[in-house]
């Protein structure tokens, strides 16, 4: 590169780098209210800062668990199917499977309140009381070891409270631990005796059903683009067969109700699956709901609470329906359905047509 | 596939059917190496016969206004492994790298990371924060975003836990699943540095926190260093709008370093005096290591390569003779300088072609131009970057981190590939 190309590429680096930044400001965007940054700034900080003022037990917190969290995480927040324990694992840090939980590896309280009331329950994110998030990090605590049973946490004995595992973490020091050996000058030829093969994922056998890609050659040595192919002609042809079902059972429906509904769905979706292939997740699956009897997907384990209430008749009708999603604590009280219900009648309306356009 | 598709108008046969042609050429060739000029024992249909495409219209420019691959490709697509996760909303898929040429990932079959699942925010609804430690806190549209000075730059994203599932042993067969929780893009936005200077950040703000609008927020701290250094928010990746799975309207770009930090749905900025040590930076994302302690703050993703083809989902279907051997190499700590590729398991190297200019904290392309004899192979690659990081073995990078750190697995990967062509996922010794 000649000296002069040189100057050029330089000068325009810097113009790239520095040409924007180095400018005054040009006042674009507007001030934030305090309203509006009280609203959105919510980041509590490992030495409380950021901490609302507020307080909840362990006895309220194991309430508010059974209600909100257990359904994923455990009624003692020992973790439930593949979702996260939440306690437990302490001193399994250096075993073949450690269990990372708040109790074993979190290192940070202030973590957990965030967490929890920024993100949590799962599906209904920014729903609990501050009294409520408090509560329910006393509840983890607690079933934690870490605090008795009459413990109260608040915003003033919060930074007391710490974890086991504190002390557990330094900064990354790879540059020093790993780069001296990474950056020796790799070895081109005779690098070690012939290898074989040690390990085989095909043992293991845990690769998802893939398509394998194969070209045509002049020389006949393959024919097929890709094979199997099954899985994509399967999935091309599926929502063809969905809409086909869905224009039967949406004959005797407000088509613009059930729309609603299936906007409003979005709600549920986290939990339930519905339609064409629906299986059991977190909840159960709910095709067929309307006009049966409850608690009748096959295969889920149901709450107790849930289970005698179908035990004594509950058949859901769009009446019990309705009162089922404006306040499903209520109306069945301790079942393991963690939300808080829909207040809007008209909603409720939409989401119960929405089910009935998936029942027969 | 490439037959003709049964509705399709078809054309007058005039002579045997392809499939007839490629039986009897299969015969022909019977196994052997054909060189060029070797000859076929009966004219190829697709040539002497007129094809329907050749006769008859094809589709009007309005058919599709927003254009899908064709559908001969419907098998380039993102692909989950349902068992990694509880459930698709919180969970990540794969860039189907194995498909794929060049260097930019195509925005539709880029891999996706959800915490809280893909949330819909228009530009109209959109804002963005910037409060804390800085003169004027402050709120932006879109809008308001669109009228500061852009940028354009490429850059690889890279999930912390690409590879994750490997650390025991070769687990996923593909390098889809093994590596595809990557990709590369070109970027259009605003620098950090002019959005700050906006704001105008205190002597004491050293680091800031961004979070999102979707209901994880997946918060997290970065040191006002690398804030100022190299990162932005991009409107913008390919060419046009983000897509809804990538952030739309507005994600952060955090280059080189881990995937979890480019917050998308980016919502607020805070600047901040330290990191709040918020869930994703400390029960998440940190790598534990061997004595029960963990690393954490590991930002930077070192330099990584794999072989893309052949691969198991990209075998050699043809016979002996020549073929490209070809990949992927990124660094996290800037451009990638050489790969090297083995064809014996790592006892012998061959230094590969690079098919692009490498970039900064980008995704480079490299060929291998081999003549196959036939033979098994132990493929391997290996990339080196312009700091002089030489991409480490499994058996390395288990000696100092264990089996159990999940995150930033940058060893070498091994396919086997039989005298068919036929590979797979192997660790050898």
């Amino acid at each position: 590169m000649s000296k002069c190309r040189k100057l050029l590429a330089s000068t325009a680096l810097v113009t790239l780098i520095a040409g924007p930044a180095l400018a005054e400001p040009l006042g674009i965007g507007r001030l934030a209210l305090p309203e509006e940054i009280a609203a959105w700034d919510v980041a509590v900080m490992p030495d409380g800062r950021g901490l609302p003022e507020g307080r909840g037990n362990v006895l309220d917190g194991e309430d508010h668990w059974i209600d909100q969290c257990a359904v994923c995480h455990g009624d003692f927040a020992e973790g439930a199917g593949a979702w996260p324990a939440i306690v437990g694992g302490r001193g399994s840090l250096q075993d073949e499977r450690p269990v990372k939980t708040v109790e074993s590896y979190w290192p940070y309280l202030s973590t957990v309140w965030d967490y929890i009331n920024r993100s949590m329950p799962f599906g209904a994110a920014q729903t609990l009381e501050t009294d409520e998030v408090y509560a329910i990090t006393a509840y983890i605590l607690y079933s934690a070891g870490l605090v008795d049973d009459d413990f109260e946490l608040s915003h003033e004995n919060f930074t007391e409270v710490r974890l086991p595992n504190e002390g557990g973490f330094y900064i990354d020091d790879r540059a020093k631990a790993e780069f001296p050996e990474f950056t020796q000058e790799p070895c081109m030829s005779d690098c070690g005796a012939p290898v074989s093969i040690s390990a085989r994922a095909t043992d293991i056998d845990v690769t998802p059903e893939f398509p394998v890609i194969r070209f045509t050659y002049s020389d006949g040595s393959a024919t097929a683009t890709v094979d199997p192919v099954a899985d994509v002609e399967e999935a091309a042809a599926a929502p063809e067969a969905e809409a086909q079902a869905e224009d039967v059972q949406l004959a005797s429906l407000d088509p613009a109700l059930v729309a609603e509904g299936e906007a409003a769905w979005r709600q549920c979706r986290t939990c339930h699956q519905i339609g064409e292939g629906a299986r059991n997740g977190t909840g159960p699956a709910l095709n067929g709901v309307l006009d049966h009897s409850a608690a009748l997907a096959d295969g889920f384990r149901y709450s107790p609470a849930f289970t005698e209430a179908a035990e004594n008749g509950l058949v859901w009708d769009e009446a019990s329906l309705d009162a089922f999603l404006e306040n499903p604590a209520q109306f069945i009280p301790r079942n393991r359905m963690s939300f808080r219900g829909v207040r809007s009648a008209d909603e409720r309306a939409a989401l119960i047509a929405y089910l009935a356009s998936h029942s027969e | 596939m490439t037959d003709t598709p049964s509705d399709a108008p078809k054309a007058p046969s005039r002579g045997p059917s392809r499939r007839d042609f490629l039986r009897t050429a299969s015969l022909a060739a019977g196994g052997a190496v054909v060189g060029a000029g070797a000859k076929a024992a009966t004219p190829d249909p697709l040539i002497t016969e007129v094809q329907p495409y050749a006769s008859f219209l094809g589709e009007g420019v309005d058919a599709t206004p927003y254009g899908m691959p064709i559908h001969f490709e419907d098998h380039v697509v993102r692909r989950n492994v349902e068992w990694l996760t509880a459930d698709p909303i919180s969970s990540i898929n794969f860039t189907p790298i194995h498909a794929l040429d060049g260097t930019i990932t195509p925005q539709g079959c880029a891999f996706e990371r959800h915490h809280s699942g893909a949330i819909e925010l228009s530009k109209d609804e959109y804002r963005l924060m910037i409060n804390g430690l800085v003169e004027r806190p402050l709120v932006f549209t879109f809008g308001d975003l669109m009228r500061l000075p852009r940028e354009t730059r490429v850059h690889f994203c890279e999930c912390a836990a690409n590879s994750g599932m490997e650390w025991g042993g070769a687990q996923l067969n593909g390098a889809q699943f093994t590596h595809g929780m990557i990709h590369n893009m070109e970027y259009t936005g605003v620098t950090l540095r002019t959005l700050l200077n906006e704001a105008g950040v205190k002597p004491e703000g050293s680091w800031i926190y961004v979070e999102g609008h979707d209901a994880s927020s997946n918060g997290r701290s970065i040191p006002m260093e690398k804030a100022l250094d190299d990162c932005m928010i991009a409107f913008f990746a390919n060419g046009e709008a983000l897509r809804m799975e990538h952030g739309y309207p507005v994600r952060l770009v955090v280059p080189g370093w881990e995937g979890n930090l480019w917050v998308k749905w980016l919502r607020r900025i805070g600047v901040m005096d330290g990191p709040v040590q918020s869930r994703e930076e400390t029960s998440k994302y940190t790598d534990l290591m061997p004595d029960g302690r963990a690393r954490k703050w590991t930002w930077a993703m070192h330099a990584k390569s794999v072989v893309t083809s052949p691969s198991p989902q990209m075998p050699i279907g043809h016979g002996p003779g020549p073929m490209v051997i070809t990949g992927l190499a990124w660094s996290g700590l800037g451009k990638i300088a050489r790969v090297d590729v083995s064809l014996d398991g790592g006892v012998n190297w061959q230094t590969a072609r690079l098919g692009t200019e490498p970039g900064d904290k980008a995704v480079t392309r490299f060929y291998l131009d081999h003549v196959w004899d036939g033979q098994p192979m132990f493929v391997q690659s290996r990339a080196m970057d312009e700091t002089g990081y030489v991409q480490p073995t499994k058996e390395q990078l288990r000696a100092i981190r264990g089996l159990n750190s999940i995150y930033h697995n940058n060893a070498i990967q091994t396919w086997y590939v039989n005298e068919n062509g036929d590979a797979e996922n192997v660790e050898v010794s």
